[in-house]
This record gives C-alpha cells, sequence and structure tokens, in this order.
C-alpha cells in the first residue's frame, strides 16, 4: 500500500518535470521552425520598410535592442548588486531596512506597464529625454532593480557561513571577505539573476513602447528613440499580414539570448578565476 | 601590521630551512602567560552564556577547554579572537588580555587582533578553492603577492601542518576534494601560513575519524613548539593525552582547572570527578 502511494506520486512527479521541460522546448522549437526560414541575408541586415507586408527586416530593431541592452544593464548592475551586497552584508536588521525589503518586494509585484507610464512622465516628460534608448533603459533599469537586489541578497545570504568566519578569523577584512571569498561563492546566483533580467529586456515590451517609442530608424545616439524586437514583434503580429516575420524575428530573439547566456556564463568562469 | 608580516617572513627566509630552525629554539623555563581573562561575562540578548569566568592562559602550552555540551565552551574560545562580535545582540564585560592588552579595549584593530589569534572550526571549512589558494589566502590578504614567497608559504605551512607530502603533487586540486582529516589539516595550514600566536581550535577532531583524529594530535603536539594553543573538546582522552592545562567548564562558569593531571587524578571539586569519571554530560 505504502509502496504503490510512493510510486503513485513519484509518476506523477516525474509527469510534472517531463510537461514543464517540454512545453518551453516545444516553443522554442515551434518559433525556431517557423521564423528561421524567413532568417537571410536581406532580413538580419535591412531596416524594417513598413507597409502590410512588412517588408525589409529587423536590423534597426536589433541594434535598438542591443542599446538598450547595454545601458539598462550598465544603470541596472551596479545599482542592483551594490544594493543587493548593502542588504545582505552590511544593513542594520531594523524597521527601516525592514520597510526596504518590503518596498523592495512590493515593487517586483507591479504590473510593468505602470512602471512604462513612470518612466514616460519621469524620463520622457519631465527629464525631456523625449522617446529615446536612455529613457527605456532607465524605466526597465527600475522595474528590474527589485529582482536583482534579491538575488543578489539571497545568494550572498546562502554562503555557508563558515566562509565567513575562516575569513575574518584569518585577518581578512570585511571587504575582503566579501571580495574573495563571499561574493564568488555567490557569484553562480548572482549571474543567474543577471541572465534573468537580460532575458527580461529582451522580453519586455508594452513599457519600452511607452519610453522609447516605435522608430524603425536605426538609432545612432542613446537619446535617439528606437523599437526595440519585442515591440516589433507586436507590431508585426497587429499592424501587418506577415506572422512568419514575427516568428523570424522571434527566432533572432531567442538566438541573440542563447549566445548572450553562454557568453556570461564564459565570462564568469574567466572572473572567478581571478 | 604588514610590515610586523614582512619582518617576520625575513627572518623566516633567512634560516636556512624556514619551518625547522624554531623548533629548536630553548623553551622558556616557566611559561608566561600569554592570555588571560578577568571576570568574563558573555550574554547573547538577555540570556548569560559565561559566568565571571577568570582564566590564564600558559604560553606555548597546551590548554584544553572541557564541558558538557553547551556549557559555553565554543562561545568562551570565540571571545579570544572576537569571533562573537559578528553576533548580533551579543554583550562581553570584563577583560580579555593578550600579552597584557585588553582585547575589546577601542582602539584594537579586529583585523589585526584575528591575524594574530587564528583559529580552527569544528566543521572543516576550506574555501571552495584550490589547495595552493586556500593556504595562500591570508598572506595574500595581507598584501603579500610576490608568487615565490607565496609558493614558499604555502610549502612551509602545508608541511608543519604534515599535509605537504599527501597533496605537493596536485596543489591545483580543489581543497573540498580531501577527506575530511585532510580538510582539517589544511585548515591548520591556512592558519599557520599567516603565522599567528595563538591557536584557537573549537572540537577540532569532532567529525573526524579516530586516525585522523591522532594525527591532528600529533600535529598539535609538534605546534605547541612555537604556538600557545587552546582547543575545547569534549573528548576527555584527548585532552588527557595532549593538553598541559585543563578547564572544566560548566553551565558557563569555571568549575576548575589546572594542570591537567592534577585535573583528571586528582580533582577538587566533586563535579569535576563526577564529569571526568563519565557520570554525565
Amino acid at each position: 500500500m505504502r509502496f504503490k502511494a510512493e510510486s503513485l506520486i513519484l509518476n506523477f512527479i516525474r509527469a510534472m518535470g517531463l510537461v514543464a521541460v517540454f512545453i518551453p522546448l516545444f516553443m522554442i522549437l515551434y518559433v525556431l521552425a517557423e521564423g528561421l526560414p524567413v532568417v537571410n541575408f536581406e532580413f538580419l541586415f535591412t531596416p524594417p520598410k513598413g507597409g502590410l507586408s512588412a517588408e525589409g527586416g529587423i536590423s534597426s530593431c536589433t541594434i535598438a535592442t542591443l542599446w538598450l541592452l547595454g545601458f539598462t544593464m550598465l544603470i541596472l548592475i551596479p545599482l542592483g548588486i551594490g544594493a543587493g551586497i548593502y542588504l545582505a552584508e552590511y544593513a542594520p536588521e531594523n524597521k527601516l531596512t525592514g520597510l526596504i525589503r518590503y518596498c523592495i518586494d512590493l515593487l517586483a509585484g507591479i504590473p510593468s506597464v505602470i512602471f512604462g507610464a513612470f518612466g514616460f512622465i519621469a524620463f520622457v516628460v519631465s527629464l525631456k529625454l523625449g522617446y529615446s534608448i536612455l529613457a527605456g533603459a532607465l524605466t526597465l533599469a527600475i522595474l528590474l532593480l527589485p529582482f536583482l537586489v534579491r538575488t543578489t541578497e539571497e545568494a550572498l545570504r546562502s554562503v555557508p557561513r563558515t566562509y565567513r568566519e575562516a575569513a575574518l578569523s584569518l585577518g581578512a577584512t570585511r571587504w575582503q571577505a566579501l571580495r574573495y571569498v563571499l561574493l564568488p561563492a555567490a557569484l553562480p546566483g548572482i549571474l543567474t539573476g543577471i541572465i534573468l533580467c537580460i532575458g527580461r529586456v529582451f522580453a519586455e515590451s508594452a513599457p519600452l513602447w511607452l519610453t522609447m517609442g516605435g522608430s524603425a530608424e536605426t538609432p545612432l545616439s542613446p537619446l535617439d528613440p528606437g523599437r526595440s524586437l519585442a515591440v516589433h514583434i507586436f507590431y508585426l503580429a497587429m499592424e501587418t499580414r506577415a506572422p512568419e516575420k514575427a516568428m523570424g524575428t522571434g527566432a533572432v530573439l531567442i538566438l541573440i539570448i542563447l549566445i548572450l547566456n553562454f557568453l556570461v556564463r564564459w565570462i564568469s568562469a574567466k572572473v572567478r578565476r581571478l | 601590521m604588514r610590515s610586523l608580516f614582512f619582518r617576520k617572513r625575513r627572518e623566516a627566509s633567512q634560516k636556512p630551512s624556514g619551518g625547522e630552525s624554531r623548533i629548536s629554539a630553548p623553551k622558556a623555563s616557566a611559561p608566561g602567560i600569554k592570555l588571560e581573562t578577568r571576570d568574563l561575562n558573555f550574554y547573547y540578548g538577555e540570556k548569560q552564556v559565561l559566568k565571571n569566568i577568570s582564566l590564564k592562559i600558559r604560553e606555548k602550552q597546551i590548554t584544553a577547554i572541557i564541558g558538557p555540551s553547551g556549557c559555553g565552551k565554543s562561545t568562551f574560545l570565540r571571545t579570544f579572537n572576537r569571533m562573537n562580535d559578528l553576533i548580533p545582540g551579543a554583550r562581553l564585560e570584563g577583560e580579555v588580555l593578550l600579552d597584557g592588552k585588553n582585547i575589546y579595549d577601542p582602539d584594537v584593530d579586529v583585523v589585526e587582533l584575528r591575524r594574530r589569534v587564528g583559529m580552527v572550526f569544528q566543521q572543516p571549512n576550506p574555501f571552495p578553492m584550490s589547495i595552493y589558494d586556500n593556504v595562500a589566502f591570508g598572506p595574500k590578504m595581507l598584501g603579500l603577492n610576490r608568487k615565490r614567497d607565496l609558493d614558499e608559504i604555502v610549502e612551509r605551512s602545508l608541511k608543519l601542518a604534515g599535509l605537504w607530502d599527501e597533496v605537493k603533487d596536485d596543489l591545483r586540486k580543489s581543497g573540498l576534494a580531501l577527506s575530511g582529516g585532510q580538510q582539517q589539516r589544511l585548515c591548520i595550514a591556512r592558519v599557520l601560513a599567516v603565522e599567528p600566536e595563538v591557536l584557537l581550535l573549537d572540537e577540532p577532531c569532532a567529525n573526524l575519524d579516530p586516525i585522523s583524529s591522532l594525527k591532528i594530535e600529533e600535529l598539535l603536539f609538534r605546534l605547541k613548539e612555537h604556538y600557545t594553543i587552546v582547543i575545547v573538546t569534549h573528548n576527555l582522552q584527548q585532552a588527557a593525552r595532549i593538553s598541559d592545562w585543563t578547564a572544566f567548564l560548566l553551565m558557563g562558569e569555571i568549575i576548575e582547572s589546572g594542570p591537567t593531571g592534577e585535573i583528571f587524578t586528582r580533582p577538587k571539586d566533586p563535579r569535576t570527578e563526577q564529569y571526568i569519571t563519565g557520570r554525565f554530560g
């Protein structure tokens, strides 16, 4: 009887695991299969020409997305990791830091389009940045900040207490213990957080539509407007009769995310050895 | 701090064979007092863990602190290198003197203190790095970067800890890949690399098999030529075998302390006798 229940539960868990793996895998393969046939040299290296059949390619969108990614990370990583380290290592446990943590968690649950509306008012209008990559990057940085702060904090907290004790007992300063023992040990967790943030930058569309605009022109500086790949997919799917181009753009997006993931892992392996 | 380190390093390198030469150093006839606590009280929040402890630790001798689980042995040990500072809500009264200087004075540099008073923990805790990097960690944190110096320190420390012959061919291997006993000796080598004056050991053999424990004991016996050693243990045979002095701690109080031979053969307090004859704990 007991064995029966045991194996039933085991099989159930196994089935759930398979489904959880199969659904995303199927999606990725489907997008790649549908999208890759339209991906060619012209698609990758010319800007969209507009029109109902969506002539042209996606080059300006790819460039806008990479601009956006770069600037978002430039703002997000120092802020997010810095705040995470502060909360995990230096902040005293009191009402104020409790409030900070509470606000961070609250912020993480707010729909992204609200950040978009905030970014529109704060950066596009008030700071007079106009529709621009910079306004989009600032908005996304704020959107992703709570997540990265918490991931960094959790990663540091999960480092065994004994590492910290050992480092300090050997006459390391607090900063040295952090720099040479705790951060390297927490790095995998922090990197996972960064990778997920990269994914979010590629995935967000609504807040970008509100802060970066929808211009299909190639952005030449972070103050130019631009259309990210996700926004372009939205546009292709809603405004044109070329769903295969939307799939093609999706396929490119997925490939870029894959390449960046590998890149981040590779860089982290190099950094860890220092 | 750094200049002291380099001075010590220079002295060591001028001698023909670093570590060994120090072993033959003349032993003082009457051992001095290296560490002393005076009326030490310690609290976790409202709970008092240590009560009025006054104890002298003799230089270049092994002092064992024995007592049943939860009697405050580890907490007591950790007052010597201020590891308890890390615990929120911990409070200390009284004095802990290292060479006559109270280490809880506000002008004391805790980082420098911990370099002078090294610690080995109950659970072997090598860093997730190579064997070499584990041992070189302390010297590197002091700013020593020349590869030749580090190589020398690593080799000398590992030899002193009796681990060199077992690991010399794969110093690049992760410290975590070693066996428990080897990991503990690696942790000892790691402490020795910063050339402390006092070694605190918090039940270093509690998680080791008997053979590994014996190796650690032999090692401690050799090390007491250079270092003042304080070991917390609830293994009474171990305390009797290796220590020169023993202090019996019960419910946060020192019940009795003195030469190990006397404590184990002619205890003055009936509670000590009960404990060492295994009637409780």
